[in-house]
């Protein structure tokens, strides 16, 4: 069975986020990339996939520039297949992103395409289920575990106050969080590997975006703390703190 | 004209918190629009009990859709009567919870409806006639500014952000029978399993006590459950990244950039570091607490009020008194 992962670039979580000239977008000189955290977990789960069925491809797609190739091949040196990269620019609109990946998902010949449930830089966690409603798809969000059986995958997922077990028809759309899927580390034969993998260059089909960013600014500075004091005898004063100051008690 | 539609989430048939929010930011924002506010509410035969006091957190209309197939969420029958619903209106925005069932839901009545979608919102108001909302993105580190040009913009709400005042509405209820096609069905929940003790989600939790490293393992979590309890009603336990891997707490509790974003009334960070990562997941609390016997931990940074010392000293002498203030009243 061909599984298909959708990934993107994102900046490194380690990084300090500066907002760059213009105020619209951020600074990213000397900002590492990375492919985005549950973005692995997706490709780890879909290596899985075609490692215990024994056959079928992973192939990764995603929407953006020139620079997303290094990401792509950071799959690949996961062990995914191929790559295909859509050429073009991915912004706030998740809808627009969505419909870029969906021209080329229509026609594509895998039964599960897998997303992460969000990704590490807009963190809307929507293009996913977003993608399986306009293919008209089975989508399950936030999966944890999937096992693939009899036309069907069945999915964990995590919901507020414990966990569900879902069955969705195949084909399917599953949105991948952190559970089982912890990813693995690409070997030196990996990486070699990766480099004459097929990675695949294409103009994405646009819409235009109707989520435009008017303004980034860094959030509000946290008022300085204070200690309040060393070891158990401070717990008096900070329970009085947070009754009479704060309000929070 | 328009008006602005809030979709309230139930479980087990009781109205959440979160959707209260939702109703009162539409009440807010309809008043801008020159409009009036509606509440969605979707559940099982019986749920509209307790829809008239969705009236109190400002709702005009609550349309109240019952239906046995729809006590539980279920993604595409809810989806379904959601974009039914907004269709027969005229909404300028329709309000989400941005909790597990919202952000599963917003974004397929997003696709459905062919308007985009912005999630985890903490600001929105009404300029030049169009919605402009704030948003973190990187995981907090930045806040954005958007404009959304769609009728109806949709937007999911970070849950703890907005108050659930607004001025009265009349909460007048309507119930309806919405078409449910089961059969059509390409997704079925074959299991339902409850976290132990019935214990609130930390994305909704008022108070929250999160454990770290410090905490040197599973078998210490006793003393934040004391902790906790002592705290009383609307409180959950929260953990750090390095917690959750070393597999001492589930990882639907933690807290970061890889687990939730949580952002409560009081958030008790003990034997947490307060790595970019977790700050991350936190920042936005409204006060913040820091246990650590390491008086040059980066979580004493962004923490409101911070003790230095060995955690197993200092919690129990905490719960003691928070038991003690909690006693008197
Ligand atoms: C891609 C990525 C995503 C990540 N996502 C997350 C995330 O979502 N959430 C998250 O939390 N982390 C995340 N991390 C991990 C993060 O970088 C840190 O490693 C993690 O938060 C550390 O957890 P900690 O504070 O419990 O442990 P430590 O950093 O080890 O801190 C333990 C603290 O306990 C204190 N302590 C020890 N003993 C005592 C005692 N007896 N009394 C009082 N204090 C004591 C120490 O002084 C120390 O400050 C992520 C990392 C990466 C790379
Ligand atoms: N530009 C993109 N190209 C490919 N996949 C994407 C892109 N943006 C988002 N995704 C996928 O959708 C998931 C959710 O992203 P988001 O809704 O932006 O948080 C990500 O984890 C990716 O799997």
């Amino acid at each position: 069975m061909n599984v298909i992962v959708c990934v993107k670039r994102v900046p490194d979580t380690e990084t300090r986020i500066k907002i760059g000239e213009g105020g619209k977008s951020i600074d990213d000189t000397g900002v590492k990339f990375i492919l985005s955290p549950y973005d692995e977990y997706a490709v780890e789960a879909a290596l899985r996939t075609t490692e215990g069925a024994g056959e079928g491809e992973v192939t990764l797609i995603t929407f953006g520039g020139e620079a997303s190739q290094e990401t792509l091949r950071a799959g690949l040196a996961m062990g995914a297949d191929k790559a295909l990269l859509l050429e073009g620019e991915s912004g706030m609109d998740g809808l627009s992103t969505a419909k870029a990946l969906v021209a080329e998902l229509e026609a594509a010949d895998a039964p599960l395409i897998l997303f992460g449930v969000k990704a590490a830089d807009g963190d809307q966690q929507q293009v996913g289920p977003m993608v399986g409603t306009l293919l008209g798809r089975a989508c399950v969000t936030g999966v944890t575990q999937f096992d693939v059986q009899d036309g069907k995958v069945v999915c964990h997922r995590e919901v507020e106050g414990g966990v569900e077990v879902v069955e969705a028809d195949l084909p399917a759309v599953v949105s991948i969080t952190k559970g089982e899927y912890e990813p693995r580390y690409a070997s030196l034969k990996g990486i070699m590997a990766a480099k004459r993998k097929p990675l695949d260059k294409k103009a994405a089909s646009v819409s235009a975006d109707r989520m435009n960013v008017v303004q980034l600014s860094e959030p509000p500075a946290r008022a300085a703390g204070k200690i309040v004091g060393e070891g158990a005898e401070a717990a008096p004063e900070l329970v009085r703190l947070l009754r009479e100051e704060a309000n929070a008690l | 004209m328009a008006d602005v539609l809030a979709f309230v989430e139930q479980r087990d048939g009781a109205i959440r918190g979160a959707g209260r929010e939702a109703v009162a930011l539409a009440a807010t924002l309809a008043a801008s629009f020159g409009g009036s506010a509606k509440a969605l509410l979707l559940g099982g035969v019986g749920v509209s009990g307790d829809a008239g006091s969705l009236g109190a957190n400002g709702a005009a209309q609550v349309e109240v859709g019952e239906h046995d197939d729809l006590s539980d969420y279920h993604p595409e029958a809810y989806a379904a009567a959601t974009v039914d619903r907004i269709r027969a209106g005229d909404y300028a925005a329709v309000i989400f919870s941005a909790t597990t069932q919202g952000k599963d839901l917003g974004p397929r009545v997003a696709a459905l409806l062919d308007v985009p979608l912005a999630s985890d919102v903490i600001d929105a108001t009404v300029e030049d006639g169009a919605l402009s909302i704030v948003r973190p993105i990187y995981a907090g580190k930045a806040f954005a500014r958007v404009s959304m040009d769609a009728k109806p913009a949709l937007v999911s709400i970070r849950p703890n952000v907005f108050q659930t005042e607004a001025a009265a509405g009349p909460g007048s209820v309507q119930v309806f029978e919405p078409q449910v096609d089961a059969a059509s069905w390409k997704t079925r929940v074959v299991e339902r399993k409850a976290a132990g003790g019935g214990s609130l989600d930390v994305a909704e939790a008022t108070v929250i006590v999160s454990g770290g490293r410090g905490m040197k393992g599973p078998e210490n979590w006793g003393l934040l459950e004391d902790l906790q309890q002592a705290m009383g009603a609307g409180t959950a336990l929260g953990a750090s990244r390095a917690v959750v891997d070393a597999g001492w707490r589930p990882h639907g509790e933690q807290v970061g950039q890889t687990g939730k974003t949580v952002a409560p009334t009081l958030y008790v960070a003990v034997g947490i570091s307060g790595a970019i990562q977790h700050l991350a997941g936190m920042r936005t609390s409204k006060t913040i607490v820091a246990i650590n016997k390491d008086p040059e931990a980066p979580i004493f940074n962004v923490a409101d009020y911070g003790i230095v010392g060995d955690l197993f000293e200092v919690l129990p002498r905490l719960t003691e008194e928070v038991k003690d203030l909690k006693a008197k009243g």
